[in-house]
């Protein structure tokens, strides 16, 4: 057993022997192996193009959008190989925030946050539409702000509240896991902030992982942190422990600024 | 002076320059129409005589504003199933594919041929073929004239609404995607609505392309200055009329067509503006 690599008592999501190429041969994500702990922020970092946004979307499949792209290996999210079920099961299973606030421009606050429902052709009460449509607002700390705007385009928000938005919309279908890709990377320090605390916040009840390039950030919020290099996960394990006391000399190098 | 003024001063007067002769045309188009419209007053636009008899003369445009609209109209209605799917095809659903490229070098290669080789092939393989099934007796007409209009269009329809559902942002897709949705969903709830203002403006744009087509609907319609009776009658279009009779025109017929020709120019404008207007508003 590698001791760079901690082994994560019953987790939520395992990641076994995963590789990941976009033609063949060349392997962007190679032989990864994680746990992942419920309730809990994970940190993915490592330099640009080693192979954390690769490994973040195979967790919903999002790379199956390109056609070419080859999967060795399995993840498994409650003891379910989760390539042997559908990739739309999935995706409404674990939902995904994007670097760049991405709301719906066609649509209003309130459909942007039940576009999972609308999306998916699933027709609800006028009351449940609202429920949901409070209750993932108030999660994200954006209820107050909007309440009175909710039928307004969600694309006349600030950047932060856009990305808030965007959070509420990849709650609205409760699910198990959120996956982050740089979220704050195109936020202000203040609306940074916001979404840090938000993400602390939201651990109660959900499952986070999250590509980070800023390590102060996988510091002060992450519980545990993966370091990536060349496709390969290098290190892997509580987050306070790879700050203060990192095993493999690249993750320190990496955490000295000395290449990334 | 130095090369950064001299640059400007030449691209100021190529602008200018521009500005002139559109605004030259206009001039001398609204002059030469003003015999007609002093004859015939407003009515010049309602009347459907088109007498050319000395003495008792009176010309009037609505037959051929009729035969413009119509052609133009049943084109676009033709030419929107197939370009829209071919333009879903390019820029959707086969977006970046060694497929999507080669068709959509032979739609931008069809948008290039000229109108008169449209023409031709409408009179000597569509007209028989009308014949032959027995639609009418002659083969011309509106319908005939329409359909090879809006094989005219196609391409550049396509060409434009492609470039507009092809510019919707692949974020919000993923956005989509990563909610659970299907690649149909995805289209119907996302690109479709994201481009439809574009997509509506290209038809726009293709309808005015369709007004001012003149060679092969002038080879096709029939040119009867009657308003057109029914899908597969004969008829005539503003440009056609201007195509067939200008040369032996003077007078106050040749004062009738350039007012049918100021017209057409108005609507055209009025319509390449609306496009314009509506494909402003979509970014
Ligand atoms: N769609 C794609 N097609 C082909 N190669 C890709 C594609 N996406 C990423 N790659 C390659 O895969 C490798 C890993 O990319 P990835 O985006 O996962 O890196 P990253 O760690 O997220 O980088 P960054 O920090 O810059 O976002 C890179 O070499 C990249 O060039
Ligand atoms: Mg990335």
């Amino acid at each position: 057993m590698n001791d760079a690599i901690i082994q994560i008592n019953s987790p939520l999501l395992t990641i076994e022997r995963l590789s990941i190429a976009y033609e063949p041969g060349k392997y962007a994500v190679q032989d990864v192996n994680a746990g992942i702990k419920k309730n809990s922020i994970t940190a993915i970092m490592g330099p640009s193009g080693c192979g954390k946004s690769t490994l973040l979307r195979a967790i919903n499949r999002m790379h199956e959008l390109y056609p070419n792209t080859e999967v060795v290996g399995k993840i498994f999210l409650d003891n379910e190989n989760i390539f042997e079920i559908s990739a739309i099961e999935l995706r409404r299973k674990i939902g995904m925030v994007f670097q760049r606030p991405n709301p719906f421009p066609t649509m209003s606050i309130y459909d942007n946050v039940i576009a999972g429902y609308k999306l998916n052709g699933k027709k609800l009460k006028r009351s449940v539409k609202d429920e949901i449509v409070e209750k993932s607002l108030k999660e994200v700390a954006l209820w107050e702000e909007v309440k009175d705007a909710l039928f307004k385009r969600g694309t006349f928000l600030s950047g932060g509240q856009q990305q808030r938005l965007c959070v509420a919309r990849a709650l609205a279908y409760k699910p198990e896991i959120i996956l982050m890709d740089e979220p704050t990377s195109a936020l202000d320090p203040i609306a940074t902030t916001k979404i840090e605390d938000l993400l602390v916040e939201l651990k109660k009840d959900y499952t986070i992982i999250l590509v980070t390039h800023n390590m102060s950030q996988a510091a002060r919020i992450s519980d545990y942190s993966m370091f990536m290099y060349l496709g390969e996960l290098i290190e892997y394990g509580k987050t306070k422990n790879i700050f203060s006391n990192p095993v493999d000399k690249r993750t320190e190098a990496y955490l000295t600024g000395k290449f990334g | 002076m130095n090369a950064e003024k001299v640059t400007k001063y030449i691209l100021t007067f190529a602008a200018i320059i521009i500005v002139v002769i559109a605004g030259g045309m206009a001039f001398s188009l609204f002059g030469g129409a003003v015999p007609a419209f002093k004859e015939f007053g407003i009515k010049f636009i309602f009347s459907s005589e088109w007498n050319p008899t000395e003495g008792r003369e009176s010309y009037g445009a609505l037959p051929f504003i009729a035969g413009t609209l119509i052609t133009s109209m049943l084109a676009l209605i033709i030419c929107f199933p197939l370009a829209f799917s071919t333009s879903l095809f390019l820029g959707e659903y086969f977006k970046g594919k060694k497929i999507a490229g080669i068709l959509g070098t032979l739609v931008d290669l069809l948008a290039g041929i000229p109108s008169i080789v449209y023409g031709l092939w409408g009179f000597y393989v569509l007209k028989p073929l009308f014949v032959n099934i027995g639609i009418n007796e002659h083969g011309l007409g509106i319908f005939t004239a329409s359909l090879v209009l809006a094989i005219m269009i196609i391409p550049y329809a396509t060409s434009l609404s492609n470039e507009i559902i092809s510019m919707v942002p692949d974020e919000l897709k993923e956005a989509a995607y990563s909610l659970g949705a299907t690649r149909r969903e995805v289209i119907t709830t996302i690109v479709m609505p994201t481009a439809s203002s574009g997509v509506i403006a290209s038809y726009v744009l293709s309808l005015g392309r369709a007004l001012g087509e003149t060679m092969a609907v002038t080879m096709l319609i029939g040119n009867a200055n009657i308003i057109p009776k029914g899908l597969f009658g004969m008829g005539n279009t503003m440009a056609s009329v201007i195509a067939n009779q200008f040369g032996e025109a003077d007078g106050l017929k040749l004062s009738s067509l350039i007012a049918i020709g100021l017209l057409l120019f108005l609507i055209t404008a009025l319509v390449n503006f609306l496009g314009k207007l509506i494909m402003k508003r979509i970014y």
